[in-house]
């Protein structure tokens, strides 16, 4: 097959991109792991979006807030961009989405109810002309002698055959990595691209900001609405002195201190008061994990954890080279969670609404660009794979017990003692072990088809784990979303963007960085 | 996590298949059946896509869990997420996000309820 535009990845940012360069007059084809329309976090949840009106002071004042949370690292021109044009784009979805009342006489633009958002924009897509392949991962990208992107190859799951798509310009907006920690919807999120823009040459950055956590009762992760006014019990019937959400990092050393030492019950009895009978039309899926156990949610007392989200509300993702969401390898583009957020987000986490806003404008904006771009390119002619791990072993093929390789890798991103007290010893101990576990299947490990795809989702959630395990070695100092127990301060010279890459060896360098 | 789709409503259409984002379901001769079970993340999306209301997705992740089908029958269960989600009168003109809007501000309601509990307990320390 063969398109102007590919684009890889079925949540907000793939269907933003796809609408955004077939409306540019592209041919657009979109290939997700998944289903577009139910693929990724966004799908049972329900995003508010960053959302200021033109209003130029309150722009401004929008801007300075979001600047300084960001401390020090976002960059106010992104910002101002991707305000705007998410003000502008967000009503364009009114035709297949039922925007409900702002409960002032005005229309609610900003929060969109998950399922209906993407469905809505599967339809809006197809309306626009994209063709959509669903169940239809991508394993490696492909590139021409010059080392320009040409597409990708992949696996059709349901037809169980592979498949080849050329295009002239290729966006990834594969979402994050939640290494496979369970956060709800994120199965899929995986860093499937991380690891093909690495392999085309691309590198990554903000990655020791994270993990973002929620929370959750200890059998199902949901959506966090009914919780955040919880009280918390140890089993004995004590309170339970938390630090208020708000202090982020305190609140979670003290929540996770409690779990380690035995189960904690979380009490909604002091919910806001209007909450109860309207839950289940804002977040339709929180009840069910409750009432399917016989439990009343505001009512009886249920045990809580707090789930990890890896790089998902986090900060970290593909650098980009320039205003247009390139990637600085040739042809290839990012979007959406796949990027770094760090250029909005800065060293935070970018919560719902600003990573929202950000999805749906790198989306936009990358497909705009891709579609200009395959003007002048066609991804025709000799182009080969320039996937590694997993298809070209280099030595001879081992089998690998990849459930328990993910959980080794997931206890060293969220396990709650290294998550939360982040130092030198531990970071290097995780380090080491990542390293121990990457060798063997970098070198020996092979498979085919529907178990290559399993296979690569392994090695992309260990490479991830490995640069944002350096990432966190290399900057001695706590920022946001960064809390070193060594290294408490924050530093006050110029804040330093940290770039990570490379495989067998990982390497860190700094960026000559001018904030706007 | 999802159980054994109900046969006796289901219609065969295999929506549910082409839905689920892990395909975790695969299509057999009359009703679709689970053959990627470690794969279902309990997203509950094959059950809101149903319109035959004939899946229950078990409210544990973390394990598979037997029920028993005349129980899921008779529990209520079936299509209340759909009918939650207004997704089962669609077209019938009512406004099924016109409290969508209060999200943000009873998130930052339960934010307060704590951080004045909070500041209240260490006042009188």
């Amino acid at each position: 097959m063969k398109t102007d535009v590919l684009i890889i990845g079925g949540g907000m940012a793939a269907a933003w991109a796809a609408i955004a360069a077939a409306e540019a007059g592209a041919s657009v084809i979109v290939v997700d792991k998944g289903y577009l329309g139910t693929s990724g976090v966004t799908a049972p949840a329900g995003p508010n979006h960053w959302w200021v009106g033109p209003d130029k002071a309150l722009r401004r004042d929008a801007i300075e807030r979001q600047s300084a949370k960001s401390l020090g690292l976002g960059n106010p021109e992104w910002m101002e961009r991707i305000l705007e044009i998410t003000f502008r784009h967000l009503p364009t979805l009114a035709t297949y989405y039922p925007f409900g009342s702002d409960g002032h006489g005005g229309t609610y633009y900003s929060g969109i109810r998950g399922p209906e958002y993407m469905r809505a924009l599967r339809r809006f897509a197809l309306a626009r002309g994209v063709t959509i392949l669903d169940h239809h991962p991508a394993i490696e990208l492909t590139a021409n002698p010059e080392g320009r992107i040409t597409g990708a190859l992949g696996h059709a799951l349901r037809r169980d055959e592979a498949w080849e798509i050329r295009a002239g310009a290729t966006i990834l907006a594969t979402g994050g990595n939640a290494f496979r920690s369970g956060l709800l919807g994120s199965h899929t999120n995986t860093g499937d691209g991380f690891l093909m823009a690495a392999e085309a040459g691309a590198r990554l950055s903000g990655l020791e900001f994270g993990p973002s956590w929620s929370h959750s009762p200890v059998w199902a992760s949901t959506r966090t609405l009914p919780y955040t006014g919880a009280r918390y019990y140890d089993a004995a019937g004590n309170e339970l002195d938390i630090p208020p959400l708000r202090q982020t990092h305190a609140h979670h050393q003290a929540l996770a201190t409690a779990i380690l030492q035995g189960p904690v019950l979380a009490d909604l009895s002091d919910a806001p008061a209007d909450l109860p009978p309207i839950l289940r039309r804002i977040q339709p899926f929180t009840p069910a994990p409750f009432e399917r156990r016989g439990i009343d949610l505001f009512k009886q007392r249920w045990p809580l954890r707090l789930w990890g989200e890896g790089t998902i509300r986090g900060v970290g993702g593909i650098d980009l080279a320039d205003r247009d969401c390139r990637t600085g390898v040739p042809g290839l583009f990012a979007a959406g969670d796949a990027a770094t957020r760090e250029l909005v987000a800065g060293a935070n986490s970018g919560g719902g609404a600003v990573n929202a806003a950000w999805a749906l404008s790198s989306g936009r904006i990358a497909g705009a660009a891709a579609a200009t771009e395959a003007l002048q390119h066609t991804g025709q002619g000799t182009a080969q794979g320039l996937g590694r791990y997993g298809l070209h072993p280099s030595g001879a093929v081992q089998n690998f017990d990849l459930g328990a390789i993910n959980a080794q890798v997931d206890e060293h991103i969220h396990g709650y003692q290294r998550a939360f007290w982040r130092q030198e010893s531990s970071l290097a101990d995780s380090a080491r072990q990542l390293d121990a576990l990457w060798h063997p299947i970098a070198a020996h490990a092979h498979a085919r088809g529907e178990k290559l795809v399993a296979l690569r989702e392994s090695i992309a959630m260990l490479a991830t784990a490995r640069w944002a395990t350096a990432s966190a070695l290399a900057r001695r100092e706590s920022r946001g979303l960064h809390q070193r127990e060594d290294y408490p301060q924050t530093n006050v010279e110029r804040p330093q963007r940290l770039l990570v890459s490379g495989f067998d060896t990982v390497i860190i360098a700094q960026p000559h960085w001018e904030p706007a | 996590m999802i159980t054994p789709i109900l046969e006796s409503r289901c219609n065969g259409c295999n929506q549910c298949v082409a839905v689920c984002p892990t395909l975790v379901l695969a299509e057999a001769a009359q009703t679709p059946q689970i053959v990627r079970p470690d794969a279902c993340q309990t997203c509950y999306m094959c059950e809101l896509y149903c319109e035959q209301d004939a899946i229950y997705v078990a409210p544990d992740q973390t394990a598979p869990q037997t029920v028993d089908p005349q129980a899921i029958l008779a529990s209520g269960q079936l299509g209340r997420i759909r009918h939650d989600q207004g997704w089962d009168r669609e077209n019938s003109g009512e406004d099924h996000l016109d409290v969508y809007w209060r999200l943000g501000p009873l998130l930052g309601d339960g934010v307060e309820n704590a951080a004045r509990r909070y500041a209240g307990r260490h006042a009188t320390d």
